[in-house]
């Protein structure tokens, strides 16, 4: 089984913040990796170091067979691994239409067949041809989610990183999209690395997650330890009980 | 139990290019001293209801009701000097974010006071020693350091306590919270929560929880409203949600990702267009 994201010792700083601390992650070519962690764990960060977006201070990274050093990255990278971020009404260029977004990536990396290309996308994701030369503003933000999954899409990439994908999303919306999610994957056989906060989404999704806090890796774990309660940081007990909902407290009123 | 508000047939409609556009069609319901949940998904008018009952739907938009009273008086025709003295007072609201719905430019413990002092006759003093009292009671460590900080100087829990503060430090009789966890990490959601929930039982007001959130929704709240296209289409209590009728309640409550539950795919909703008749 070989890792086709392979992080090691990566450190993040920030000024004089220190970010991300020696993290570590190994996730196997078709697997599926959630981090969960509360605001300020380092998830997120985690996520844009291996994308570009955060200066490593430290560390290695080895994705799909590139080495990887400081925050530069080349084409093939990028037709390696795409993103999805959280806000898909801030992710999306608001006047740009459909078309005109989803042919960027295609032109940056000098692909010919664009028509078809963005056609097959916009169907992969389940939006008709219909919503191909709409704006961002005439879509429902699980519409827009689905576009952004469509950009990251359209270079077939091997590899997504997902940030909070539905988070912005509706309960019942946030269902489609993760079916949708789980769909591609299938299909074109992706890695994907994927941020959440909710226990319940990153379960559902992922084989292997980490536990993050305050920069740090504290756990380990499968998505079947999770579910049968095999737990040992007090802190990932404590996520478990907040995605499970508000419970009263039988405290007498008086 | 003599109703606190009463809401019948409430419409709210908006003007737009293409004609009226009905965001709010019929809803009626009472509210006694009890927590009510209001579920739906984005734009099915949950929030809108909120709004019209706070007096906050904007001005192009129109708000009509057979009833709509709060403790005997009728909102619609209260003068708007009445509502403004109502507004805050006695109906209090919560919203969503507080990165947005605080003051950016004013520290915490003066939008407290500003609140307090606008609807009693209270001296700055006593305002100020009101505002610490219900700092330290949504459970700030140190209410004297957080008073004077801004907003964008605390994290989105400790503004979320603020705003709550800043609500209840009036004695409200009914509050509406719209969201008022959605913006926050999960581990903050519950303790946000349990404060609430308390506050709110220690002073017995009436509350009407919005969420998009049918599972948390019934967890704290003793009854629960379903929204869909503007209309209410099942009422139920909260411990009874497990045998929702309505296909719509179904299809939110099984919606959810559980750990431990292997559903591949998630059932997701099938919307019928029947469901908007």
């Amino acid at each position: 089984m070989s890792a086709i994201v392979s992080v090691e010792n990566l450190s993040v700083v920030f000024d004089d913040f220190t970010a991300l601390e020696n993290v570590s992650i190994d996730v196997s070519a078709g697997g599926s990796f959630g981090l969960v962690g509360e605001s300020g764990s380092g998830k997120s960060t985690l996520l844009r170091a291996i994308a570009g977006l955060a200066p490593p201070a430290g560390g290695t990274m080895r994705i799909a067979g590139l080495e990887l050093r400081g925050r530069d990255r080349d084409k093939a990278f990028y037709r390696a691994v795409q993103m999805v971020f959280q806000d898909p009404y801030g992710s999306l260029h608001p006047r740009q239409t459909i078309d005109r977004q989803l042919m960027e990536p295609l032109a940056i990396h000098g692909v010919r067949d664009g028509e078809r290309r963005i056609l097959k996308a916009l169907d992969e994701v389940g939006l008709g041809s219909g919503f191909r030369f709409r704006y961002p503003h005439q879509l429902s933000g699980g519409q827009r989610q689905r576009v952004a999954i469509a950009r990251a899409l359209i270079l077939e990439p091997s590899i997504l990183l997902l940030d909070e994908p539905t988070s912005a999303l509706d309960a019942s919306v946030q269902a489609e999209v993760l079916n949708l999610l789980e769909q591609v994957r299938r299909d074109r056989k992706l890695t994907f690395v994927m941020v959440s906060h909710d226990l319940g989404v990153v379960t559902h999704m992922c084989d292997r997650l980490a536990v993050m806090q305050g920069g740090r890796v504290v756990e380990r774990l499968t998505a079947d330890d999770l579910a049968t309660g095999r737990i040992d940081e007090d802190y990932t007990r404590n996520l478990m009980v907040a995605s499970k909902g508000f419970r009263r407290h039988a405290e007498p009123i008086t | 139990m003599s109703a606190l508000l009463t809401v019948e047939d409430l419409r709210v409609c908006y003007p737009t290019r293409t004609g009226m556009v009905e965001a709010v069609r019929g809803v009626s319901f009472a509210l006694g001293r009890e927590r009510l949940g209001i579920v739906g998904e984005s734009g099915s008018g949950k929030s809108q209801t909120g709004r019209a009952i706070m007096g906050l739907t904007p001005p192009q938009a129109q708000v009509t009701a057979k009833t709509l009273s709060f403790d005997g008086i009728d909102l619609l025709s209260a003068p708007p000097k009445l509502r403004r003295s109502l507004r805050g007072k006695r109906i209090a609201m919560i919203l969503q974010d507080p990165k947005y719905s605080l003051n950016p430019v004013m520290s915490i413990g003066r939008q407290i006071v500003e609140t307090l002092r606008e609807h009693e006759d209270v001296s700055g003093a006593e305002a100020r020693e009101r505002a610490l009292e219900m700092l330290a009671a949504v459970q700030i460590r140190d209410p004297k350091r957080v008073f004077g900080l801004y907003p964008h100087e605390v994290s989105g829990g400790m503004g979320q306590r603020a705003m709550i503060a800043m609500m209840l430090v009036a004695g409200p009789e009914l509050l509406i919270a719209d969201e008022p966890t959605s913006a926050l990490d999960v581990t903050v959601q519950l303790e946000v929560l349990s404060i609430l929930d308390k506050l709110v039982a220690e002073r017995g007001m009436g509350l009407i929880f919005v969420s998009h959130d049918l599972r948390l929704v019934s967890s704290f709240c003793d009854r629960v409203l379903v929204m869909y296209a503007g209309r209410i289409v099942e009422e139920l209590a909260a411990s009874d949600l497990a045998n929702a009728k309505h296909p719509y309640t179904q299809g939110l409550f099984n919606c959810m990702p559980v750990i431990g539950a292997d559903r591949h795919p998630l059932p997701v909703l099938d919307r019928k267009p029947e469901w908007a008749l």
